[in-house]
């Protein structure tokens, strides 16, 4: 697939796009992780929700 | 199910988590497809390769437009009807906003230096959505600078509703601006203007992108759940009487 | 309508007395139409043909920064409590301080321009037309501005929040500012359309102004 004597300009911004993407992606999930985790050590230090469910539960 | 069911956070976690797994399926496999046709489209005859770029660029373009568009429905679930998810909503969408309406601006502008030889240029379109740019990063920055959630909500609610009356206002101000100075160098591509097949690998990108939305939203909303019951439980577990 | 023109009253006075008050806004009006032969170079043709920009800039400026005390100082000795919780609705609350603050800080603006037009070598009618813009504009100005000075009320650090804000939304009304004075140097008959719609920018900013910021006190200070 020949791309034309602009070629670098079109691959920058499919890279750029792939890229930004994938850090919204990984911060989301980096994110969550990091919730998960202080919600289990809470759970772990004996704080308990006002309706008795798991702190750590996601139901 | 009614959007009031969805008014529980837990039952809105429960869902997600249902959902989420479908939803990122969904947006990988289109996204796939969507490259691929964007790979194997002809040439423009003017443009030659660098049409490419348009099938990134426009749906980036298109999503900053929408996501301001689901803020300010946020916003006005969090004024008006007290939506109790209206505000994790709003929140959550405005970085991955942001994040769009820069693609849209970088993609635009590598794909203006081949089209009209220049990397920048304080056209309507361009002009108007630096600005957009501009109002996203002073709506995170008021998120982060009002320490009570449910504070800074109401007040980046009002600044949503005001950006998004201005938003046309810029529009409209700039495309007047710019006829009294030069000519700007119209994109002439409408929706029927546009050959198949350059349309249809576009829409498809365009569902991509937006399912992409859908799925980072969710996702990011279920985190600012979990930060605000952390949150709650951090206040409850600090004011317990230590034995 | 009495307590409106008590609480028109105080805010004049208030702004007029402490610190410099804000005709220290037209001292940084000077100082920025003053910097700009410097950055931009001395060349009198070029001055005249950034002329309407460079006042519009300073005039946008000045205005942001007497912003930040519209509401701060009322909130920092708790009047703006009390004025929450008066039988006057907030709205008009609002409108009347925003009229205050266009009366001490915006006027003075429009006054010192053709002083300052001299400096830019900028010839009667583009003074004459500057300063009508100026009149049409700097409403809305004030009236955008005070949402922003609303939302960052209640914060410590408000200052930059505020201009980061404001600005964005000032924006039209800059670029019709500008483009009416334009007009009304190099092609008279184009001046009516920008100036109609800068003229509507600040009866809209009447309207709009005193809502959201009323909505914002209203929503920050619980």
């Amino acid at each position: 697939m020949s791309l034309g004597p602009y070629a670098s300009f079109i691959v920058w911004s499919y890279l750029l796009v792939a890229l930004v993407v994938l850090i919204l992606i990984g911060w989301i999930a980096l994110d969550y992780r990091q919730q998960r985790a202080r919600l289990r050590e809470l759970e772990a230090s004996g704080v308990t929700r006002r309706s008795g469910r798991g702190v750590a539960d996601l139901s | 199910m009614t959007l009031i069911d969805l008014a529980n956070p837990t039952r809105f976690l429960s869902l997600t988590a249902k959902l989420l797994p479908w939803l990122a399926a969904a947006t990988a496999i289109l996204l796939a497809v969507g490259l691929y046709q964007s790979a194997m489209a002809p040439d423009d005859y003017q443009q030659g390769a660098t049409v490419k770029i348009m099938f990134i660029h426009v749906p980036n373009a298109w999503l900053s437009m929408f996501v301001w568009g689901v803020m300010s429905l946020s916003a006005l679930g969090t004024l008006v009807w007290r939506h109790p998810l209206a505000d994790v909503s709003a929140k959550a969408a405005a970085p991955i906003g942001a994040a769009f309406t820069f693609l849209a601006l970088v993609t635009g502008s590598l794909w203006g230096r081949p089209m009209w030889g220049t990397y920048w240029e304080w056209d309507a379109r361009l002009t108007s959505v630096l600005i957009l740019f501009l109002m996203y990063l002073g709506l995170i920055a008021l998120w982060r600078a009002v320490e009570d959630p449910s504070r800074a909500a109401r007040a980046a609610a009002v600044l949503t509703l005001v950006g998004a009356i201005n938003i046309p206002i810029i529009k409209f101000s700039v495309d007047w601006w710019n006829t009294l100075h030069q000519p700007a160098s119209v994109l002439r591509m409408g929706g029927s203007t546009l050959d198949k097949a350059f349309l249809i690998p576009l829409l498809v990108m365009a569902v991509a992108f937006s399912l992409l939305f859908i799925t980072l939203h969710l996702a990011a909303m279920r985190n600012e759940i979990l930060r605000r019951r952390v949150r709650a439980l951090q206040m409850q577990q600090a004011s317990q009487p230590r034995a | 309508m009495t307590a409106l023109i008590a609480l028109l009253r105080r805010d004049i006075q208030v702004a007029l007395r402490i610190g410099g008050g804000a005709l220290i806004g037209v001292l940084f009006f000077l100082i920025v139409v003053v910097l700009m032969p410097f950055a931009v170079g001395p060349d009198l043709a070029l001055l005249k043909k950034l002329g309407p920009a460079i006042l519009w800039l300073g005039a946008l400026l000045a205005s942001l920064l007497t912003l930040d005390r519209l509401f701060a100082a009322d909130h920092d000795d708790g009047s703006l409590d009390l004025l929450t919780m008066s039988r006057t609705p907030l709205e008009l609350i609002c409108l009347t301080k925003a009229v205050a603050h266009w009366l001490v800080a915006g006027l003075p603006l429009i006054v010192a321009t053709p002083i300052l037009g001299l400096l830019l070598n900028l010839d009667g009618d583009a003074t004459l037309a500057v300063a009508l813009t100026l009149l049409a504009g700097t409403p809305a100005l004030t009236f955008t501005g005070m949402i922003g000075a609303a939302l960052a009320v209640a914060l410590r650090r408000g200052g930059l929040l505020l201009a980061v804000l404001v600005l964005p939304l000032s924006i039209p009304v800059l670029i019709f500012g500008v483009a009416a004075s334009n007009a009304a140097v190099i092609e008279p008959a184009g001046f009516g359309a920008p100036f109609s719609i800068l003229c509507a920018l600040s009866l809209a900013g009447l309207v709009i102004g005193p809502l959201a910021a009323a909505a914002s006190l209203r929503h920050g200070l619980d």
